[in-house]
């Protein structure tokens, strides 16, 4: 498809490219190079051994001001179905590839699976989300979703009030650059550190605006 | 649009909104030093930050060839506009297509600058904006006054007043905590969202490599402008661009600590093209220019577009702290408007000359600037420019006439000794009390803000002769 009919590219793709090129003159093409000699890994301070980068995870997690438990493998099912009971979630959404597992312990809440896709009228009314992540920054605190395994598309995420993240202890890295390293750009990813929040008013941060008010990370330890 | 001292006067004299400000940006000083502090090597970071953007700047028409391939092989459609009116022309005519009277917009200095909101309602599109600031900015039909937090100048009790006016949900039970005021704009946005058909957005970052458009929020509008509607287009200056995807490991630790200070922004979202069953259909990427070429042909000016918009430099300054963001102008407020605004438009207005001024090169923006920008030195180098371009016009400016009097009066000793004796003369009939409280004419704008010490009675000059044998 073309812009505004002017060939492959449209509009002012030749312009724009002749200005750019006569601007840059002599230094175009010139690659400075770039000097990388910040931390890509947790330095000892920060964390030691691998119990101590989850420690750091669970710290940051609540410094974002969300709620994170750790539970064993064998616990998951009933922290699942006490964190929604703990909210009185009646009616959640799940990507419909969730391991039936984390889902066994439910009583009284029921789960619509994404399949086929439930339409944003539901996604607006349920009480929740359930997804597992692609991989988790301990020094932010933050959890990825890439759309892979257990993760959904992104509209599970972003409409429901309250979202229930389950992460692997093995899943958790240290730094922003092990993430980056791990993470493929060709699917959709979403950061998510924290609840919504806004510093819109009087610049004072205020957790809730249109994204999930809730956000509640269960870390399962093997 | 006034200059910069002109629109700064009722800034200055509105008590109320310089004690929003001030309190607003020590909050967030305090934030984004300790965000920085925390994580070590900072200036390592930094320095790698500034070496990237140079990087995707002086390679920039590579790079934005490699971004317009990736986003093709992605399924999305690359669109160029080289000037705002053409960029306007194109999303105009792309919400057309979608068959949309109505779009949702999640915060963009970049949409702002070339006026997009204007354009769309005069093809009888309404824009929303769904961000709380912007939608406070947008009902208030107001000027924003700061990169992060727009309605920075309205505190929680105007903007309580103004949810009950413009808000019809939102009922007079209303109070001013902050919470219910976000909660407010939930529901009032709410059914916008899920009725979508188009989402307009800007860019944080273009990855030239992989064709990713980054995206950093707080809120989770721009999560939904992302996800929901089934067309999305995202406007962003040719200056968003970095070369590859492990480049954004620098910049998703820089931008979150120095903009609102916090170890990551709540949401990143980032989208490649299309994605089948998630997200939108159609993904259209408008590439502008507008001004950018012309700042990125000035070897020193170009600098500022390193810029990642994290607004950490008006947060230092003291002229902003004081003047606010919208005597900079309806776009990008701070020390760094006052070097980007004149590069974009020129500095043939007033208004556009003025911004190089606004400043007391005091410095802090620098040492702050998450890619090292010295702005100090692109304002000096910028009020070269103004000064040069007003060097040719027919009628000289006062400043220019008194330049040449000067070089006149000082090439000659003779001149220079006469003018000094009776410049002293006429300067301590002026003086009370040792001070010169008062210049006549036009050098009373010099003295509007200080005064003049009072001349010796006798010259260094003068002294110098007499005591020679």
């Amino acid at each position: 498809m073309t812009a505004s009919g002017e060939g492959p590219g449209g509009g002012s793709r030749a312009e724009v490219l002749r200005r750019v090129r006569e601007a840059l003159g002599g230094a175009r093409g010139t690659r400075p190079p770039v000097p990388r000699r910040y931390a890509r890994r947790l330095t000892d301070d920060e964390a030691v051994n691998r119990a101590d980068v989850l420690a750091l995870f669970t710290e940051r997690v609540a410094d974002n001001r969300a709620s994170v438990r750790h539970v064993s493998a064998d616990e998951l099912g009933t922290a699942v179905a006490a964190a929604l009971w703990g909210r009185e979630a009646k009616q959640i959404v799940v990507p419909a590839d969730l391991p039936f597992g984390w889902l066994a312990e439910l009583d009284g809440v029921r789960a619509l699976a994404d399949t086929p896709a439930v339409d944003v009228d539901t996604l607006a009314a349920v009480d929740g989300v359930v997804t597992g992540c692609a991989a988790a920054i301990a020094q932010t605190g933050t959890v990825v979703l890439d759309g892979g395994r257990a993760q959904g598309r992104r509209a599970l995420t972003a409409v429901p009030a309250y979202h229930l993240c389950v992460v692997h202890a093995d899943q958790i890295v240290g730094t922003v650059p092990e993430a980056v390293e791990r993470l493929d750009p060709a699917r959709p990813l979403t950061w998510i550190s924290g609840p919504s929040a806004t510093h819109g008013i009087e610049m004072v941060r205020v957790e809730g605006v249109h994204g999930p008010l809730h956000l509640e990370v269960l870390v399962v330890e093997d | 649009m006034p200059k910069f001292a002109a629109a700064a006067r009722s800034a200055l004299a509105d008590t109320g909104l310089r004690r929003n400000l001030r309190g607003g940006i020590a909050a967030a000083r305090e934030r984004e030093a300790a965000a920085a502090a925390e994580l070590g090597g900072w200036d390592d970071l930094r320095e790698a930050g500034r070496a990237i953007r140079d990087a995707a700047l002086l390679d920039l028409d590579a790079h934005l060839e490699e971004l317009e391939r990736a986003v093709t092989e992605a399924g999305g459609t690359v669109h160029w506009a080289a000037d705002a009116a053409e960029a306007c022309e194109i999303v105009t005519g792309l919400v057309r297509a979608a068959g949309a009277d109505e779009v949702v917009k999640a915060s963009s200095a970049t949409t702002r600058e070339i006026g997009l909101t204007a354009a769309l309602a005069r093809a009888g599109v309404t824009a929303r904006e769904t961000a709380l600031a912007d939608l406070a900015v947008q009902l208030g039909d107001d000027e924003p006054s700061h990169l992060l937090s727009p309605a920075l100048h309205r505190d929680r009790a105007e903007i309580r007043e103004l949810f009950r006016r413009t808000m019809p949900a939102a009922g007079p039970d209303l109070t001013d905590d902050p919470a219910g005021l976000a909660a407010a704009v939930r529901v009032h946005l709410r059914e916008r969202f899920l009725r979508a058909r188009v989402a307009v957005t800007g860019a944080n970052f273009l990855v030239a490599e992989t064709g990713t458009l980054v995206v950093l929020e707080s809120e989770g509008n721009a999560r939904m402008c992302l996800t929901l509607p089934g067309t999305l287009i995202s406007v962003a200056g040719i200056d968003k661009v970095v070369p590859t995807w492990a480049d954004m490991e620098v910049f998703l630790q820089l931008l979150p600590r120095s903009s609102s200070g916090d170890r990551m922004t709540p949401y990143v979202a980032t989208s490649t093209g299309v994605t089948a069953g998630d997200g939108p259909r159609a993904f259209h990427l408008v590439l502008l220019d507008n001004g950018r070429t012309r700042a990125l042909a000035d070897e020193v000016g170009r600098t500022a577009l390193r810029c990642i918009r994290c607004s950490a430099c008006m947060n230092v300054c003291p002229v902003y702290e004081r003047a606010g963001g919208r005597a900079y102008g309806p776009v990008y407020p701070g020390p760094i408007g006052a070097i980007l605004t004149p590069q974009l438009r020129g500095v043939d207005s007033a208004a556009d000359a003025s911004l190089p001024y606004a400043s007391t090169l005091c410095g802090a923006c620098a040492d702050v600037c998450p890619v090292k920008i010295d702005i100090p030195d692109v304002l000096v180098h910028l009020r070269g420019t103004v000064v040069e371009s007003r060097r040719r016009r027919p009628v000289p400016p006062p400043e220019l006439m008194l330049m040449r009097g000067l070089a006149w009066t000082m090439g000659d000793p003779r001149r220079y000794e006469t003018a000094l004796r009776r410049g002293t003369r006429w300067a301590r009939l002026l003086s009370r009390g040792g001070r010169i409280r008062r210049l006549p004419g036009l050098l009373g704008k010099w003295t509007e803000a200080r005064d003049l010490p009072a001349p010796p009675s006798e010259s260094f000059r003068a002294w110098w002769t007499r005591r020679r044998p």
